[in-house]
């Protein structure tokens, strides 16, 4: 089971590839204008630290973690953690 | 609280005697009395000057904050800098807000993708290595301005813009365009030769596109998204934010190794520190003293201050990068710390586009160096360095070395 689930609000996005760099695991860029994807909106757990990390890190404070769809005895989901740091 | 006009400090501050890549000790203390304080500029303006980690990262993350130099309050630095403005009477990407800005970072982003620049390390690698047997065959002592640090980015950057290989103009135009005794003139000369060069560039990827930004840019062009001069101006001003912070940054750190050749020895013991070495080192010189210059678009309450619609405002960066509610012992350079998150490269929005290639080439150049030649030495003492701060920019002169 995933420790979150990863948001990216793309309309924010300044192409600054930090994440890609922080957990090029679970983000990508379009080739066509460098925008962030998702590669994997449910990461697995080991990849909690560097998926927090990029969701802190992102300069346009784009990537929110929010509690993932299939979390026991939670109903919506707790409040998304905000980035930037 | 509010401060009395009559006492306002003056901006820019001197530096200390002898220190030159230090930030003047000015801004110490105003970081821990009043970490967002007004201070006057040279045509009598004032400005409020943003010397802690936490507030420079909330105004560069705040959505009322613009960068549009068009408005009164926008605080420019000196007569040369709001003359010689580097753009073609449209906004560079720097300059624009969002939504236009958003649009403008996309138009850009194909050409700085990560995996882009990862694939022309290799490239970077051979470039550096070719001018260091340059640098070995040559006579000693040897400038490492001219030798290492204009060729590096330089060449890179033409890489990324799609210049071609054999045209070395765009290296002899960098020290006109951004050296003092060029003068207003020569700065103004320098930069139409650098439109007229730019221009036909241009010319050229309209006929014969590659995988280069200018020919990216030109796409955008053609399908009616961006002017011809848009294109222009974009280019232009990369080149702008690109060479001169870079080869400064390289001879600055280099210089910061070679004055703290403990820190020297680390790295070359240990080649693995390179990257942690290239952000601690961009936390430790910066570089980019005066170039986070902002408007505010609203009121905005911080730090007990009200920083009021329309006033101008310049993030210290260097007063951040030393602010020791952030940084543990923050004057001490030590290569080994985790400085990733230093405010080198800016925050928010505006953070720097090139910086993945700068760190990439910073990365190649210190860890080359320094395994290449151990016994890289300063050729004359640390006081007659001639040290220069254009536009926004501050670097040494030349860096004679021997070994
Ligand atoms: C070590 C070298 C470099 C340093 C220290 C540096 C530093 C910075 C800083 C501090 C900013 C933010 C300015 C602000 O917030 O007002 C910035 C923005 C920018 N930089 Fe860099 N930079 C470097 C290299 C480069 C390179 C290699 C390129 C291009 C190839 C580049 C292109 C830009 C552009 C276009 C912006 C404006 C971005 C925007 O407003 O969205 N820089 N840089
Ligand atoms: S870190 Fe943020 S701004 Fe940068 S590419 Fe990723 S989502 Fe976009």
């Amino acid at each position: 089971m995933s420790f979150a689930r990863v948001h990216l609000d793309e309309s924010k996005c300044v192409t600054s590839g930090q994440c890609v760099l922080t957990a090029p695991e679970v983000f990508d860029q379009r080739e066509k204008d460098g925008v962030a994807i998702v590669l994997t909106d449910s990461p697995a757990p080991e990849l909690r630290g560097k998926v927090q990390e990029a969701a802190a890190g992102c300069p346009a404070a784009a990537i929110r973690l929010a509690a993932p769809a299939d979390a026991p005895g939670r109903v919506g989901g707790r409040p998304p953690i905000e980035g930037p740091l | 609280m509010s401060q009395l006009s009559s006492e306002l400090p003056s901006f820019p501050m001197s530096k200390a005697k002898g220190c030159p890549l230090d930030p003047p000790p000015e801004y110490a203390r105003l970081r821990s009395d009043r970490p967002v304080a007004k201070a006057r500029l040279w045509d009598g303006k004032e400005v409020w000057l943003i010397t802690g980690y936490e507030e420079i990262r909330a105004i560069f993350t705040d959505p009322r904050i613009s960068v549009d130099n068009t408005q009164p309050g926008y605080p420019w630095l000196s007569e040369q800098q709001r003359t010689v403005v580097l753009t073609g009477g449209v906004k560079p990407v720097g300059r624009m807000d969002p939504p236009e800005h958003t649009a403008m970072r996309r138009m850009l982003g194909q050409g700085f993708l990560v995996k882009k620049i990862q694939n022309m390390r290799g490239d970077v690698e051979s470039l550096v290595n070719g001018l260091i047997d340059d640098i070995l065959a040559g006579p000693r002592p040897a400038d490492l301005v001219t030798a290492l640090a204009m060729p590096v980015p330089s060449t890179a950057l033409g890489w990324v813009l799609g210049v071609p290989p054999a045209d070395k103009r765009l290296i002899s135009l960098v020290p006109r365009l951004f050296d003092e005794d060029s003068g207003l003139e020569g700065a103004m000369e320098a930069r139409n030769e650098l439109f007229a060069y730019i221009d036909e560039l241009i010319t050229h990827r309209e006929n014969e596109p590659g995988d280069d930004i200018i020919s990216h840019l030109v796409g955008y062009y053609q399908k009616g998204e961006l002017t011809r001069v848009s294109v222009l101006t974009q280019s232009v001003t990369l080149i702008a934010a690109a060479l001169d912070t870079t080869r400064s940054m390289i001879t600055n750190g280099i210089l910061a190794l070679l004055q703290h050749p403990e820190q020297a020895a680390a790295l070359i013991d240990d080649p693995d520190l390179a990257p942690a070495a290239v952000e601690e080192l961009l936390r430790y010189t910066v570089v980019t003293e005066f170039s986070s210059k902002r408007v505010a678009a609203a009121d905005i309450e911080i730090a007990g201050e009200t920083i009021k619609a329309g006033d101008g405002v310049i993030c210290l960066i260097s007063a951040g990068n030393r602010d020791e509610k952030f940084f543990t012992d923050p004057d001490t350079l030590d290569i080994r710390r985790d400085a990733k998150h230093h405010l080198g490269f800016g925050a928010g929005i505006h953070t720097c586009i090139g910086k993945q290639l700068a760190r990439m080439e910073l990365e190649v150049v210190y860890g080359t160096l320094f395994r290449r030649i151990p016994e890289l030495r300063l050729a004359v003492p640390f006081d007659q360095l001639v040290f220069r701060n254009t536009f926004d920019v501050q670097g040494v002169r030349a860096l004679p070395v021997t070994w």
